[in-house]
Parts: C-alpha cells; structure tokens; sequence
C-alpha cells in the first residue's frame, strides 16, 4: 500500500538499504587484464554453466583499435579458446581486454521486468534468479543492457552470474576472483569504506558501462575505454 | 532442430561482435504472434464501438461480427505467451503472485478485465434477449444450452431490452479505454525497456494501439466479406464503404506516427543509430520496406485514397478491399515481426548481428504460431453457428 502512494517505489524493484550491512561491489582493472579468460573457464566450471559457447555467466572480449580507427571486438568462445591478433602491429593504434560479467545494477532492470520475482536482489546486492520460481519468459533478458543472462534451455529457466553467492556465504572468493592470475578482479563491500573495492574506486579513475542507462552499475572498471559497450 | 545445432547455425553466421549469449534469439515468432493476436482483438472491438457508441449506423452490420471476432481472439490471446516460456506449467504464478514493477505481471489483469469485464459482459447483453427466444425454440441439448447461456434470466420486456441496451452503452463506453489500455499495454512492455534503443520509445503504446485499429478493421473487414460469401449473402457494401474509409483514416494516422518516430530516431542519431541504420537497411529491408510499410501501408493507402475520389463497381471494390485487407494484416503481421525479431537481431554492444530463420519444418515456434492464428478462426465458426448476428432479433425502436 506504502509503494502505491509513492510510485518511484514501485518503478525500481531493488532499493540499496541504508546502514548496516554488506552491499557488494566488483572492481575490474583493465589494464592488468592479460586476457587469458581463467574467469570465465574456471566459472564454467564452478556453476556448470553448460560447455557451448552461447551460454556465458563470464567472458572476456578482445579490443582492438586500428589507426583507421576501425574497432574490432571479438571474444571466441568468450575467451576460453584464446584470443588472436589478425591485425598486424604496426597497424594497431591500441588493444585491450575487458572481462564482462553481471553488473549487479542498484536499480536492476532484469529485476525490475521480472513478472513473477523470480528474479531479485539479495540483501547484499547480488542479482540473483530462482530457478524454482522462474517461468522462463525472458523477459530479464530483454531487459539486461549488458547481454548477462542465458536461458538454460534445459531446465527452461534463466540463469547468469550469481558472483558465487554461494562460496561469499562461506567467506571464499568468487570463483573468478580466485582464478585471475594478475589480481585484475576485486569484490568487496561499498558500505565499508576502507574495503578492497572502496580503495579501489578511490584510487583509480573507474567507470561503468552505459552509464545514461542508470541503471548504478556496480561493476567499475579502471582505464575504460569509450568504445567498450 | 536441435537447439544448439540453430545456436551453432547462427554463431556461424554472425555478423560483427555479439555478445556470446545474445546468439540465442530468445523471442521467437510466438513472441511475434501475441501483440499481433492482441492487436486483432482491441481493433476489432474499437470499430464495434465505433457503431455502438459512435452511431456510426452504416458499421451496424458488423457490429457483432466485430465483438465475436474481438472474443475469438481474445480467448487464444494469451496461448501464444504461454507456449513460449520455458516453464509454461507456472504460467499462473504471474496471476497469484505478480511483482508489480513489471510491465508483463500486470498483463493478466488487464486481460481478464478486457475478457470478463467487457467482451463477455458486452456479447451477454447484446445477445440475452436473442439467446432466450432461441432457448424457447430450440429443442433438447440446445434449448438447455442457450439456458445456460442465459444464465436462467428469461425476461423478454421490451423494459428489459432498453435496459440490455443501456448496460451494453455503458460497457463499450469502459470498453474503448480498455481496449486502448490492452493493447498501449502490450506496447509498453516493449517501449519499457531501455536496454534496446530499437523498442525503447514513447510512441511505442501510442504506435501499437494504431496499428492494433488498422489490423483488427481489416481483419473484420475480411471476415466480414468472407462470412457473406460463405453464407452466400451479399455484403453491405455501405458497411464496407465506411470500414474502408476508417481503414484509410487510421492507416494514415498509424504511418504518421511511425514515421514521426524514425524521422525523430535519425536527427536525434543517438549512439545506437549507426548499428540501427544498418539493421532496417540490411537485415530488416524485406520486411520493413517491402513488407511493413510497401505491402502494409503504401499499397492500401494509395488504393484506399484512389478509391475515395474515383469509385469503382460493387464487385471490383469487394475484390479491392478483399486484397487491401489481407495486404494490412500481411503488414502489421511484419511490423510485429520488425519490432520483436529486429529487437534483438542487433546486439546490445551496438557492434554487430546474430540471425533468426524460420525453421518451417520442424519449428515448434511455427507450428505454435499457425495453431494460435487458426485456433480463433475455428472458435468464430462456432461463435457464429451459436449465436447468430443474421438471426437476432429486430432492433427495438427508440
């Protein structure tokens, strides 16, 4: 009744509470990223997100930025093939790599367009479906500006990127996390200011992506260049 | 098919970079078929309207026509919906538990409003006196059907018929917002959706609820013309003059404002207008050139405006309007298709493509479609066969 009188309410689905309590951020810096994709192999593995390469909770894309300033963008298999350089060097103005996962939005819009609530926010944050629940619409999956969502076509539900809720309840790193070599990955908790991801977003000049979209993004990147969509 | 043997059928044919799970075209052509059934459904109950609060007399004819086309493919209008998702058994949890910030959990209500509240309701009390003197001459397992049909209310005064008549105003009067409301609806939950530039936009409801008017006018245009020939009867042709001239009026009006929101998308040319140019121009050309606005708007318009000035014979016009409204259902069917396939060909990166084939043979989502799309045709016939307009009862003098 409360959300009917105040209809901003009602629009956003998750709301970050106020105090106590963790909320979670995640920290990618592009810049140490060497794009091996142990992320997206090792979360495969992890959450047996099924082998084909159209079904990713973890991925990595390959940038490359001629002097023509043609932008290419490939990620074969996401990245668990490994990546290769058609364009010769001297014909490269620059080349990055920049890992994609769910960005566990504030103001989620795959949370939001859910018509049942299948799809939610923990406490902590963390975008998260119930396969128990969810009717397989795809509705979340319209909604994701970042392409983060699969349907599993076996078990007609939505899955996606649970940033290892169930290893974070146990105090153990997300999956990810663990497996990058080059400590390009950090989580951690945005209410508490002296936090890894904290530091982090101080110390570096981060940004999300697609930022117009509003949607408060919680995954920041450093060193993110203008042409990552 | 198998699934993924599509899934690796369409990585081989990317175009561009995609992101790995946009490959899976999710909303197949079911997907296209719901706001094209729905769209038939609240066109057709708006020229209902048209004749009852409107007094367009020359619509009479097909007044009820309107309503029990509008009721035929309300009834499957959901079906389309559900044999999509991927959990069709908890399809209800929608109805018992709805989050309420999502544009498709409200899609129930305002279904069930439109179903019960105002075709039901509107069918019942146009047809209550007719169906009591049919429960009086019919004998055996009919009679009771019409009783029940009746509801066991066998009034037949003339005071009873005016109030019939009263109750029936009324209700298309709540029923021409709703019908606006179901089909805006079904708009908005595409138009709501701010990660695809292509859906998200203002005109999208307003967009919808048009083209909904044009293809449900056409779509009783031609059952119109086709329950006449198969009951060998001539068709109005008054009734059929004025449906076409509204048919033009609105297509006219639909195409404005589909225009106004390309014209709007180029000279704003926002970040996402470089992958949509090359969407309408490449993948989508057929359907939206050719297709949508040749065969669905071009055509007809012209033909229709030719017609207003120059007025052929009986028979040419009923051939022309025969092919003008399959032309317009053709059209909108491609515009559904433009909007929910060309959505999603284009990957939210804005750096290239994925492809969606009809699998003809062995599609389930085809097959599903053709049976969503016939299924109402079939319950027509039977509406028809049980409650016909052509045997109702005169209309009481005012």
């Amino acid at each position: 009744m409360v959300s009917l009188l105040n209809p901003l309410k009602m629009v956003y689905a998750t709301k970050r509470p106020k105090g106590k309590g963790k909320w979670y951020g995640i920290g990618i810096d592009i810049e140490k990223c060497i794009g091996c994709a142990s992320c997206a192999r090792v979360c495969k593995v992890e959450n047996n997100v099924p082998n084909e390469p159209f079904y990713f909770r973890n991925w990595v894309e390959q940038y490359t930025i001629t002097n023509d300033d043609e932008i290419i963008v490939s990620s074969p298999n996401g990245g668990i093939d490994g990546f290769t350089q058609p364009v010769p060097d001297e014909e490269i103005y620059k080349t990055f790599f920049v890992p994609k996962m769910c960005n566990h939005c504030a103001k989620s819009p795959c949370t939001q367009v859910c018509p049942v609530g299948a799809s939610f926010e923990s406490p902590e944050g963390i975008a998260l479906v119930d396969q128990n629940y969810c009717i397989g619409c795809g509705y979340c999956l319209q909604a994701c500006p970042y392409g983060c969502r699969y349907v599993d076509y076996d078990k007609g539900v939505i899955d996606k990127c649970t940033l290892c809720y169930h290893r974070i309840k146990k105090d153990l790193d997300p999956a990810c996390m663990m497996a990058c070599p080059t400590e390009a990955r950090i989580y951690g908790d945005l209410n508490d200011k002296k936090s890894a991801i904290s530091q982090f977003i101080k110390d570096n000049n981060c940004a999300v992506l697609k930022p117009q979209l509003n949607t408060e993004s919680k995954l920041f990147y450093n060193d993110l260049s203008q042409e990552v969509h | 098919m198998d699934k993924n043997e599509t899934l690796y059928e369409a990585l081989a044919n990317l175009d561009g970079y995609i992101y790995p799970n946009e490959i899976a075209l999710n909303w197949d052509l079911l997907i296209v078929m719901y706001p094209y059934v729905t769209g038939l459904v609240a066109g057709a109950f708006i020229l209902a309207s048209l004749n009852r609060v409107f007094d367009i007399k020359a619509l009479r004819p097909t007044y009820e026509i309107s309503l029990l086309t509008a009721l035929s493919f309300m009834l499957v209008a959901t079906m389309p919906l559900i044999t999509h998702l991927g959990q069709p058994w908890r399809f209800y949890e929608m109805l018992v538990t709805p989050h309420l910030t999502s544009a498709m959990a409200i899609f129930g209500f305002v279904y069930l409003w439109y179903l019960m509240v105002v075709l039901l309701l509107e069918i019942w009390f146009d047809y209550r006196y007719d169906m009591v003197i049919w429960s009086q001459q019919k004998k055996g397992f009919m009679r009771f059907v019409y009783k029940v049909l009746c509801l066991w209310v066998f009034e037949t005064s003339p005071k009873s018929r005016k109030t019939d008549e009263k109750i029936g105003y009324f209700i298309t009067v709540v029923g021409i917002p709703s019908a606006f409301l179901l089909h805006g609806y079904v708009g908005f939950i595409f138009g709501s959706i701010k990660a695809n530039p292509w859906w998200s936009t203002v005109m999208m409801p307003v967009i919808f609820i048009f083209s909904a008017m044009v293809s449900g006018i056409a779509l009783v245009m031609f059952i119109y013309m086709g329950v006449s020939y198969l009951r060998k009867q001539k068709p109005d042709m008054l009734a059929l003059d004025t449906i076409a001239k509204y048919l033009l009026y609105i297509l006219i009006i639909d195409f404005t404002l589909e225009s106004l929101d390309q014209i709007h998308r180029i000279y704003e040319a926002d970040e996402s207008f470089d992958i949509l140019k090359i969407l309408v121009r490449g993948k989508l050309f057929f359907t939206f050139f050719i297709m949508q606005i040749g065969v669905g708007v071009i055509i007809p318009v012209v033909t229709l405006g030719i017609m207003q000035f120059k007025n052929p014979r009986e028979k040419i016009r009923r051939i022309i309007y025969w092919i003008i409204s399959i032309c317009v259902l053709v059209g909108i069917f491609y515009m559904r298709w433009n909007v929910v396939i060309g959505g999603q060909l284009f990957s939210k990166s804005f750096y290239g493509f994925t492809s969606y084939k009809v699998n003809l043979i062995g599609g389930a989502d085809v097959w599903l479609s053709v049976l969503w799309f016939v299924v109402p045709f079939i319950i027509l016939a039977i509406l028809l066969w049980l409650l016909p307009p052509w045997k109702k009862a005169e209309e009481l003098e005012d």
